[in-house]
């Protein structure tokens, strides 16, 4: 670059430039256009509304009875399996936990391997990974897909030859931030967030030029406003200007920079507000008593402008959390009527227990109820203040530490973790895995160390006094705030849903089932046992006319930890029928995934 | 090999420093039995305080209570195998088993004082676990926290 003279220098910016425009509304149209596609499956969640909605209806409630086994596909990886394929014209992306492989198939070909990627990761990324080696998978743009991978890296593959274009390494994994979610691809820019809340790790998103791999902008969850990328004018919680220093305010010290606020979970994007949405988890340590104050932004729904990461609204749910209720879970975006009225909605199933429904231009609350009733840490939440309503008994802060709170609802695995829901347009209803978990919780001092877990809580997981199911799966309309209808499930439902326009809803079971419903009642249609406990996502295509569902199983995750073994000893004791018992007397590990369609 | 010495003496240190009771009996009972657990189920303080760090730290892979998860092994198990020496080398140095089939590893805790400063009490915890002394979940009853114990655990946590 030295040798170039001042003059080719500032040709080659403006071509550059010139460059970067073509390719910003290329990418953008593109994506915009085949997420309207219901033939395929183009980003994780479906759309950039995240409905994991399909519009097609060639499997529907009167025929998904019929549905057989169309073809099977290992990975050869044993750990936890989430997220799902993309599917882009004839080729399939499927990706893996660690060590991240992805592979391209031809389904024109009978799902031909065309190319397989797998990066040489450090093994010692492995253990730093809090639960389990998962990865939510890949994201296509301009004709390449990008891998998210365990140790941070954002790779950007080309989507024909699955050779590396460029890549980029987002964060220090030595210091236990490691790379779980999937990323989103918005216009000329593709979005990452970190994992590593138990590892003290300060939470933030992450946009690179899709074209170079440089960062366009990156905003953390806590800190000065300039880092965080708040305006102390003019980004508002609740309708109010946030103020000068309102994260710092909030933290005692520099508690802040090993505070947490991680953001492992989903996104979402709303093209006519140019805003993307995402949620961040747990302050750091997990002991409440060491970091006195709201902890602002830890648990808090962001609207960022996708241009440049300045925050147009934002909303803690869950302030100076006390039970590690992160508030990464997809943002469900949804035009619908509330008290009579058309509104852009945002839909929001926090682990904290609540559905939360907010204007996702203005960022008002709207609704707020619990979706699982088991919920007890909280009454309600306080539609004008946002606050909620805590209850003593419950709180691991009141009683303080080396003091065993019981029978915390939900556990701190959320009433839902990171599966996403889907919304069908069609029914106007949310379809939402949930776990139904209590817990123990006792926080105690803990010392930071660079790389070390950083939890300072021990915690016993156990279903709801009186009752024998870990999870259920619900129907939910976010208007009003209601549970439609609910079906218990022996384990938690930790897959993601999938609604179609042929009335069925789908959804898998760590017990390995995939299961449809019928979307207006709820009635189950059609079960089959894939290979393994099923942790990943539901997606449906069409290729050659014939419309295929298909899901990856391979049992592990969070969900492998506690449920593996059961979550306790005695399970004479919770009851006679249907008494649960250890996952492990259900299913056994190993990727695969399944795809179904209807005999010819 | 040098390094990993090196590490076990400080780690021999440590230990010493967050001593508790049991430093006091001579080494072959407590690595056998490094626990007390009265009639009324009464467990000791270490087992008790082991409880609390090995299910805030260790269980995220190897489950909760020692019963192992899906990608890691259940230390009620590998605990009737291990002798304290190795129980202290794997913990203190990590170890690795990667290859194409397994990708199981498992992290050096020998700079955290989060489990080095309870190194003991994790110990004499899992023993009671695998020896069947101690039932799963949180124990109903425990001994005092000896006075001798807390000023071991300030001095090693500087706290």
């Amino acid at each position: 670059m030295a040798r170039l003279t001042p003059v080719s220098g500032f040709v080659l910016a403006f071509a550059g430039t010139m460059g970067l425009w073509a390719t910003q509304a290329a990418a953008n149209d593109e994506l915009l256009k085949i997420q309207d596609d219901p033939k395929q499956w183009v980003m994780p969640l479906g759309n950039y509304s995240s409905n994991r909605y399909s519009g097609l209806d060639q499997i529907n409630r009167d025929n998904v009875g019929d549905l057989q086994v169309a073809w099977t596909f290992s990975t050869g990886v044993l750990r936890g399996h989430e997220g799902g394929p993309l599917v882009i014209g004839n080729m399939m992306y499927v990706h893996a936990p660690f060590p991240n492989t992805v592979f391209a198939l031809d389904l024109s070909k009978g799902g031909q391997i065309v190319w397989k990627y797998e990066p040489q990761q450090d093994p010692n990324v492995i253990p730093v990974m809090c639960c389990d080696t998962v990865n939510r998978g890949v994201a296509y743009g301009d004709g390449k897909i990008f891998l998210h991978q365990a140790d941070t890296k954002l790779v950007a593959l080309d989507a024909k030859t699955g050779k590396e274009v460029w890549s980029a390494m987002d964060g220090d994994a030595t210091k236990g931030e490691t790379g779980t979610s999937a990323p989103l691809v918005v216009k000329d820019k593709v979005l990452i967030g970190n994992s590593g809340g138990e590892f003290g790790v300060l939470g933030k998103v992450t946009a690179y030029n899709m074209s170079d791999g440089k960062i366009a902008w990156r905003a953390f969850s806590a800190g000065p406003d300039d880092q965080i990328k708040v305006d102390p004018a003019k980004t508002t919680a609740l309708g109010k200007p946030v103020g000068k220093d309102s994260s710092l305010k909030t933290w005692e010290g520099d508690q802040w920079k090993i505070g947490g606020g991680t953001t492992w979970g989903w996104m979402s994007y709303d093209p006519e507000l140019n805003l993307v949405y995402y949620g961040t988890g747990n302050p750091s340590t997990w002991n409440p008593a060491q970091r006195p104050g709201d902890n602002k932004y830890s648990m808090t729904i962001f609207a960022r402008d996708a241009d440049t990461g300045m925050a147009k609204w934002l909303y803690q749910m869950t302030p100076h959390d006390e039970w590690d209720y992160d508030g990464v879970n997809e943002m469900i975006l949804a035009d619908q009527q509330v008290n009579g009225q058309d509104r852009k909605l945002l839909v929001h199933f926090d682990r904290n227990g609540f559905g939360y429904t907010l204007d996702r231009d203005t960022g008002e609350l709207l609704v707020a109820e619990k979706y699982d009733p088991a919920v007890n840490w909280a009454t309600k939440i306080d539609l004008k203040t946002g606050l909620p309503d805590r209850v003593k008994e419950f709180s691991t802060e009141a009683n303080g530490e080396d003091v065993n709170t019981t029978n915390i609802c939900p556990a701190a695995l959320g009433s839902k973790d990171q599966q996403p829901s889907a919304y069908s347009p069609k029914t106007g209803l949310f379809y939402v895995p949930t776990n139904h978990v209590c817990m123990d919780y006792e926080p105690f001092k803990v010392a930071y160390t660079a790389g070390q877990p950083y939890v300072g809580a021990t915690l016993s997981m156990y279903p709801p006094k009186g009752e024998d199911h870990l999870g259920n799966f619900i129907a939910w309309d976010a208007t009003t705030g209601k549970i439609k209808w609910s079906l218990p499930e022996p384990f938690s439902v930790w897959s993601g849903a999938l609604a179609t326009a042929g009335d069925v809803v789908f959804y898998g079971m760590l017990e390995g089932y995939l299961k449809a419903v019928d979307a207006e009642t709820g009635k189950e249609l059609y079960r089959f046992k894939t290979p393994s406990g099923i942790i990943g996502n539901v997606n449906t295509y069409e290729y050659d006319g014939k419309q295929y569902i298909a899901v990856l199983s391979g049992v592990g995750g969070w969900a492998g930890i506690g449920m593996a073994a059961g979550l306790t000893e005695d399970t004479a004791g919770l009851g006679a029928v249907g008494a649960y018992k250890a996952l492990s007397s259900y299913t056994a590990l190993g990727g695969t995934m399944t795809v179904f369609a209807l005999p010819e | 090999m040098r390094s990993a010495c090196r590490s076990l003496f400080f780690l021999a240190v440590a230990v010493t420093l967050a001593g508790s009771v049991q430093a006091q009996e001579t080494a072959s009972t407590t690595e056998e039995k490094p626990y007390h657990v009265a009639e009324d189920g009464t467990v000791s303080w270490p087992v008790f305080s082991g409880f609390r760090r090995y299910n805030s730290v260790c269980h995220t892979c190897h489950g909760p209570d020692g019963v192992g998860s899906t990608f890691a092994p259940a230390l009620v198990d590998s605990m009737k195998r291990l002798s304290y020496e190795q129980y202290m080398d794997v913990v203190v140095n990590g170890r690795k088993n990667v290859n194409t089939a397994v990708q199981r590893t498992m992290p050096s805790f020998g700079l955290d004082p989060n489990v080095m400063c309870y190194i003991d009490d994790i110990y004499a915890y899992l023993k009671a676990r695998s020896d069947g002394v101690v039932p799963r979940g949180r124990p109903a009853k425990k001994e005092d926290k000896p006075a001798e114990w807390a000023e071991a655990e300030a001095a090693c946590m500087g706290l």
